[in-house]
């Protein structure tokens, strides 16, 4: 328990606020129950932005073309290792900046972060041109033990044969897991050193005296949270700020609280960096300071349009084949809005509708993912100004509230990554990449041999020898081979996490939650929808085997139909569910790391691409090389039901199991959903409501002509800030690889005639 | 005599109503699980096989012959349409369309009497050329527009020769739905499809703007611009195509349709 004697005079900090309970424990959640206030009415309040933020704006997407003409990365560190305080201050224009604080000293500049691997870093540096400062190469790769080379002491021969053939990819074991949520708020509302003084408070009462490794390692983690704390207080104190009070008004909070994600992406240069679920919180500042009358709407806009700019600005140097996973530089620097409060009450503020207006105010943009937790009780002048926002931009996602808070048993959660849900004060996720299960029917078929490898990867089960593959012989040989790829994935996974925590822990994200954590353990499935189509070939649609002078098949032919997972047709969908429960079962046998509960999602980014590109032609009719569909999607083509009948099939993946999210991403027509704006996005309300009441988890909405992609990708210079969604976040069309550009466009697009 | 005339007229006309399992059985070219543009909120759309109408600019062709495609009961659609119904939200539900709905009008009875047993939003979607105050079609109209909520009305033409050329039928009885439709209060959208060097003329769409004016009852006019996403259908079919060579109408001829329709002023079908 966090019980602590106040050690500062928070009189002017917190005049006016409401509320005991978050005064004496670190209680960002009960601070906002006492203190919100609901905003039920329409847009109309909405300000523009300053000629300050336009200007910056303008800088800032000078910078980013410059950077993309320049091949991605203007310019890089080489020598100074990015730590929460190793760089001076950094400005985009110091005058006009109402919120401060670079990755670097320069905008634009990519740090150096070599903790999760030496190579990587190096191979990043080269691919742009780049070459590391001697010394610091000679301290990383001869001195400092990396993550990347703990993972590798410890990997068995197995758990590389099955990487290096790709039935498991983008494991974080080279790079920072990412996905974790600081409580940022924390800083802004309790100044660092009562953060300090809670976690001596924890140190001084963790274990019993007795020095078991558990106690001994956590110990030395709360130890180095504290030292990150007076970092993060050293860090703003270079930028003119001390942070080691409360802050006392909105531009403070605001500050305050970027300073702990600063410190974060600091550190750490995890795939996911999330921001978190801060629009209530910062509102009841702005509400204070409008009351106050030290605030205007105009200027409660621009602080939010400029903290905003800032998560625009995130990004990390990566090397060419991480950019195959995930294309287009994202970081998910993930802003979760909206949602319902236990008690009934919806979380809609004002700042809800202000983060959306960012969009208008500086024009689409990938970063920050803008996720609404959308549930039915939200107040409908917000879902109707929302689906107008989505109409107009495609850069939002909708995630159902409604679940995730019946499921994870809070209201203070957000949004880690691309989807997933994690309570804030207290959860973490150790993320875990994807298996891929096409892969796997093949490895069933073909004796765990891989297809295109014609290694044997799997273990050596008898293949299958017949002309036809006969159903319940194949479901006999799927089994254990589900079962050898449950045991290899989390086997990888136990020595990623073992390894992140030890060479590349956490400090700054974990100094600014609660010592004591609940954790997940994510997995993930690639390739669902292709292995679904697959099974169900088997079992309905009479598979032909070719093989090459191997016996390995590489090729299939179907005499009859079959169902396929998209068209709500339970004889296919109930495959998909069947796949994620099972490979779900087999994978929770395992002992986790630290005690972790197992989560899995249907998620795959941008890399449906990269799993379709090393699996081989599979039973579905899918060639060798063709990309999977994206998440949970049905697979290309497999869609013939129309648009709400694919809603509902994705509807029945259970969110019990996968619990790390199911992505639906889902292009439309502007002219299918109506004749004009106000028709449009009452009609993508409905569908989303529609989709959520089903138990729908996650959509993406992209709302675009096929032919304005193809108009982008012959002319990306007349479409610079095309934003479109993907698998879970958004990106610059033009920032996507042609392969990708291609996938997107060929995707299914929703239309009437 | 004129009687004995009129009855042997609508003898000849008369085909029996195949039934099944007690219900009347529809004749259905497809159905459409996401209509978001055939009346109110998000619909669940069946399109019906068979038109009396050959209109020049028509994109389902393959709608027009009568007595084929699958045939389905009122239940099996209500069983095909049900799982959609929470995407309906509070406007949306099922259109009838088509095909010419009113060709099978005994069909369109059954299955919206019981979408309002069920509670919900019934909406046809007709260029009413079947229409006639002679019996026995008009008692049956009257029954369907008990438990019709809304209507779709495509006026072709406003000028009935036109009309004619345009679709092979005149446009009095057409306009004389309209006039019912008003009379009783039933909600209508109309719509007009906007086709150069057919429908797209200064007067003619004044007229028609006009017209429209006369009713009580409308709560949306909309002009769809031609499009020629049909024409590989009748490539396909082997049907000459009798627009060959007409573009869709520019932007600009849109909104001055829009203007002289005078769509704006109809903004009823934005209220709950």
């Amino acid at each position: 328990m966090k019980q602590l004697k106040k050690t500062v005079d928070n009189s002017t900090a917190w005049e006016g606020f409401k509320g005991s309970q978050w005064q004496e424990e670190i209680d960002i959640r009960d601070f906002i129950q006492q203190n919100f206030k609901q905003y039920n009415g329409d847009e109309s309040f909405l300000e523009g932005p300053t000629e300050a933020t336009t200007t910056l704006n303008q800088k800032l997407i000078d910078l980013k073309l410059k950077e993309r003409a320049a091949g991605g990365v203007l310019d890089a560190d080489t020598k100074v290792v990015s730590t929460i305080t190793s760089h001076a201050p950094g400005y985009l224009d110091k005058k006009l900046e109402k919120i401060v604080g670079l990755q670097t000293d320069k905008p634009m500049k990519k740090a150096l972060m070599p903790f999760g691997g030496i190579r990587m870093a190096k191979d990043a540096l080269n691919a742009y041109g780049f070459k590391i400062d001697p010394e610091t190469d000679h301290v990383f790769s001869d001195l400092v033990k990396t993550h990347n080379q703990g993972v590798f002491d410890a990997y068995t021969p197995e758990i590389r044969r099955a990487r290096h053939y790709k039935i498991i990819t983008g494991l974080p074991d080279a790079y920072a897991r990412g996905r974790i949520i600081g409580d940022f708020p924390r800083i802004a509302l309790y100044g660092i050193d009562r953060l300090v003084a809670a976690k001596l408070h924890d140190l001084d009462n963790y274990g019993d005296h007795e020095m078991t490794d558990d106690v001994i390692q956590m110990r030395e983690e709360i130890s180095e949270q504290i030292r990150a704390l007076n970092q993060i207080k050293e860090m703003a104190a270079s930028y003119g700020y001390d942070i080691s009070k409360p802050a006392t008004n909105a531009q403070e909070a605001m500050q305050w609280l970027y300073f702990g994600y600063l410190a974060a992406i600091k550190q750490q240069n995890g795939a996911a960096m999330s921001i978190g679920r801060i629009d209530t919180f910062l509102d009841v500042y702005i509400e204070r300071d409008l009351e106050r009358g030290v605030l205007t709407e105009k200027a409660a806009q621009e602080l939010i349009d400029q903290f905003t700019m800032k998560l625009r600005m995130v990004s990390f140097i990566r090397t060419p084949e991480y950019n195959s996973l995930f294309s287009g530089n994202p970081i998910w620097a993930t802003l979760s809005i909206a949602g319902m409060g236990l008690d009934g009450r919806h979380h809609v503020t004002k700042t809800a509708y202000r983060f959306l207006n960012t969009l208008k105010d500086m024009g689409p943009a990938p970063e920050p993912n803008i996720t609404l937790l959308w549930s039915e009780k939200l107040p409908e002048p917000f879902k109707k100004y929302a689906a107008g926002v989505s109409v107009e931009s495609s850069t939002i996602q909708y995630e159902n509230d409604d679940l995730m808070v019946k499921q994870w048993g809070t209201d203070y959660y957000g949004i880690a990554c691309c989807v997933s849900a994690q309570p804030i004060a207290n959860g973490i996720q150790y993320f875990g990449a994807r298996a891929n299960l096409a892969k796997t029917v093949l490895y069933a078929i073909n004796g765990g041999k891989d297809e295109i490898g014609k290694a044997q990867v799997g273990p050596a089960y008898e293949p299958i020898t017949s002309e036809y593959i006969d159903y319940d012989e194949f479901m006999k040989k799927f089994d254990p081979m589900l079962d050898w790829l449950a045991d290899i994935y989390v086997n990888a996974l136990n020595t990623i996490h073992y390894m992140h925590d030890k060479y590349y822990y956490e400090s700054a994200q974990l100094a600014l939650k609660d010592t004591r954590l609940d954790r997940t353990f994510a997995t993930g499935i690639s390739g669902l929808s292709v292995a679904a189509d697959s099974i169900s070939a088997i079992k309905y649609g009479h598979v032909k085997v070719i093989r090459d002078e191997n016996g390995i098949a590489v090729d299939f032919k179907t005499d009859q139909d079959f169902p396929r997972y998209g068209n709500n047709d339970d004889r296919a969908d109930k495959i998909a569910v069947w796949l994620v429960k099972s490979l779900y079962t087999k994978m929770n046998k395992h002992h986790l790391y630290r005690g972790a509960k197992l989560s899995t999602s249907v998620l795959t980014i941008t890399s449906n691409v990269v799993y379709g590109k090393n699996t081989g032609t599979t039973p579905n009719g899918r060639q060798k090389g063709d990309p999977f569909s994206p998440g949970a999607n049905p697979a290309y083509g497999a869609e013939t039901s129309g648009a709400l009948a694919s809603l509902l099939s994705v509807a029945k993946i259970p969110y019990k199991y996968a619990t790390d999210g199911v992505s639906n991403t889902f292009a439309v027509t502007p002219s299918t959903l109506g004749h004009d704006e106000s028709l449009e996005a009452d009609t993508l309300v409905n569908m989303i409501s529609g989709y959520m009441k089903n138990n729908g988890h996650h959509l993406n909405i992209n709302v675009f002509n096929r032919d304005t992609l193809l108009d982008a990708q012959k002319h990306p210079e007349k479409y610079p800030t095309l934003t479109i969604r993907v698998s879970g976040y958004c990106v610059y069309f033009a920032d996507l690889t042609k392969e990708q550009q291609d996938d997107v466009i060929s995707r299914t697009f929703h239309q009437t005639m | 005599m004129a009687g004995e005339k009129h009855v042997t007229q609508h003898a000849l006309r008369q085909r029996p109503v195949p039934m099944r399992d007690g219900q009347v059985v529809g004749y259905v070219h497809s159905t459409e699980s996401f209509g978001a543009v055939d009346g109110p909120g998000i619909r669940f759309v069946v399109f019906v096989q068979g038109c009396n109408m050959r209109c020049q600019f028509c994109h389902n062709p393959d709608t027009w012959k009568k007595n084929v495609g699958t045939q389905m009961t009122s239940d099996e659609i209500l069983k095909m349409a049900l799982p959609y119904r929470q995407f309906w939200g509070k406007k949306g539900g099922i259109t009838l369309s088509g095909g010419e709905i009113l060709v099978q009008i005994e069909f369109a009875i059954e299955l919206f009497t019981k979408c309002k047993k069920l509670g919900i939003n019934t909406c046809l979607d007709t260029c009413g050329q079947p229409f006639t105050r002679r019996e026995p079609f008009f008692s049956k109209f009257k029954q369907l527009m008990e438990v019709t909520d809304i209507l779709l009305v495509d006026i072709k033409h406003i000028n009935s020769d036109e009309h004619r050329k345009l679709t092979g039928y005149r446009n009095e009885n057409i306009l004389d739905m309209c006039q019912y439709l008003s009379d009783i209060g039933k909600p209508v959208w109309i719509r007009h499809v906007l086709i150069p060097q057919r429908t797209d003329y200064d007067n003619y769409l004044a007229q028609l703007g006009d017209y429209i004016k006369t009713l009580k009852n409308v709560k949306k006019v909309e002009v769809l611009p031609y499009h020629t996403l049909g024409v590989p259908k009748y490539h396909e079919m082997g049907i000459k195509y009798a627009l060959e060579g007409i573009e869709p109408p520019t932007p600009d001829r849109v909104k001055n349709a829009e203007r002289l329709l005078h769509v704006a002023d109809y903004r009823g079908y934005l209220e709950d």
